[in-house]
């Protein structure tokens, strides 16, 4: 694709850049897959604005995040960055890129998957989680509450053995 | 932390009155969300099981996020260079405006789930209206925490239910939690002039239009529980106006003491 002015050259570079910052609590999912990297402005005088969005409130990486956006385009020459943290409109597990969900699953993370019907449902019925494991279906929850806010706490029923499953968020 | 929120509205458009107010409101949601995130947190490595222990550190974690996105908020609305660790750390118990419920004891495993469980469908009706707020940066935080605050309303009724409809013993004590904590649930919709003037302006829902569907809410997972719903108890209030049981002098000595300690100490 012919890009047409240098402003967007230098943006979609940056974007290319952080492709290499990765979840400090999932690294096998860089920021991008994450959804958590929003937008990236350069700015007149070669400012760089980053956005990120937290995925949970209490979400502790966001600093370390926003550290290691700044170092890394520190390392290319980006010596004027800043970082905002953006809450609306608030994180959804939609922004997991379907590479990231793929790279999840290969990780041992059962990614999310879509309900149905309403999640605000109180008391619907927990969606069908495959076990990454040997990808069977018979699988059942034992928390709502992972090992990070991200994530709820599954078993598998063919293998026994107990996974991650990243909750679904809407 | 040097993380910056955009989406900013213009605080400085409003008028120092309407400034005021919304600082007061923020504060108090702040201070309850702290304050039972604190709560939570005490139950670290202590949970009955470890899955339940992991539970209630997550739901501490998310009821800190959003007090952190509220305190920073207030400091913005104060304008007077306080930060948001000066707001949680450095103010004095009758500053602090979060009802009596959230700074009760944890009790038993029982007692901590039914505090959360009257809280969690407070907050989860408060959240889904506040979402809409003209407000920009409470309906921010706001449909942030109430996607949260779903997940949290779903554990504690699950957990009511299964208290509840148990064994006898699971059962005994979840009425006796119910005998001490019902009289102060209804503080959680008592509104303070603050918030019947925020209600007035549009900037915050009528509670009044919101314990109906907490209500509703209660009866249903206590019916399923073969729980009875308390009548005619007289509510306590006195914790959203600064007036505190002693309780939340020794969750503050213990929250605070670093900083009182070694003032300005940093990690």
């Amino acid at each position: 694709m012919q890009l047409t002015t240098p402003k967007l050259t230098t943006e979609e570079k940056i974007w290319k850049l952080l492709e290499e910052v990765s979840d400090p609590e999932i690294p096998v999912l860089s920021i991008l897959d994450l959804g958590v990297l929003r937008q990236v402005q350069v700015q007149e005088d070669g400012r760089v604005q980053v956005t990120i969005t937290p995925t949970y409130s209490g979400c502790p990486a966001m600093n370390t995040i926003a550290a290691d956006v700044k170092l890394k385009l520190l390392s290319k020459g980006f010596n004027n960055v800043a970082v905002d943290l953006q809450l609306s409109p608030a994180w959804t597990t939609d922004w997991l890129t379907p590479e990231g969900k793929r790279k999840l699953e290969e990780y041992g993370i059962a990614p999310p998957v879509e309900p149905n019907g309403d999640i605000h449902a109180l008391f619907g019925r927990d969606p069908v989680v495959r076990c990454p494991r040997c990808h069977s279906e018979n699988t059942k929850l034992i928390s709502q509450f992972g090992s990070t806010s991200c994530k709820a706490h599954y078993q598998c029923e063919a293998c026994l053995e107990p996974f991650d499953y990243f909750k679904c968020l809407k | 932390m040097d993380l910056q929120h955009t989406q900013s509205p213009a605080v400085q458009d409003y008028t120092p009155e309407l400034r005021a107010l919304l600082l007061d409101y923020t504060l108090q949601l702040a201070d309850t969300s702290l304050i039972l995130g604190h709560r939570l947190s005490e139950w670290c490595g202590h949970g009955p099981i470890l899955e339940q222990d992991l539970a209630m550190a997550n739901i501490a974690l998310d009821l800190i996020g959003e007090t952190r996105s509220l305190y920073q908020y207030a400091a913005e609305l104060e304008g007077k260079g306080r930060s948001e660790d000066d707001l949680a750390y450095l103010r004095e118990a009758v500053e602090y405006k979060n009802p009596l419920l959230v700074e009760q004891p944890n009790g038993d495993f029982a007692h901590t789930i039914l505090r959360q469980f009257l809280f969690d469908g407070f907050h989860f009706f408060l959240l889904k209206d506040l979402q809409n707020s003209p407000d920009q940066r409470l309906a921010a935080i706001a449909a942030k925490a109430f996607k949260e605050a779903s997940y949290h309303l779903k554990w504690s009724s699950e957990w009511v239910i299964r208290l509840g409809d148990g064994t006898e013993e699971s059962k005994r004590r979840l009425q006796k939690a119910i005998a001490n904590l019902w009289m102060f649930s209804g503080e959680l919709f008592m509104m303070t002039d603050t918030e019947q003037q925020l209600a007035q302006a549009g900037i915050i829902p009528d509670y009044a239009t919101l314990l109906p569907q907490w209500e509703a809410h209660v009866a249903k997972v206590f019916a399923e529980a073969t729980l009875e719903v308390p009548q005619n108890v007289f509510m306590q209030k006195g914790g959203k106006t600064g007036r505190h049981s002693e309780h939340l002098g020794y969750i503050l000595t213990e929250l605070q003491y670093l900083q009182r300690a070694y003032p300005g100490l940093e990690w």
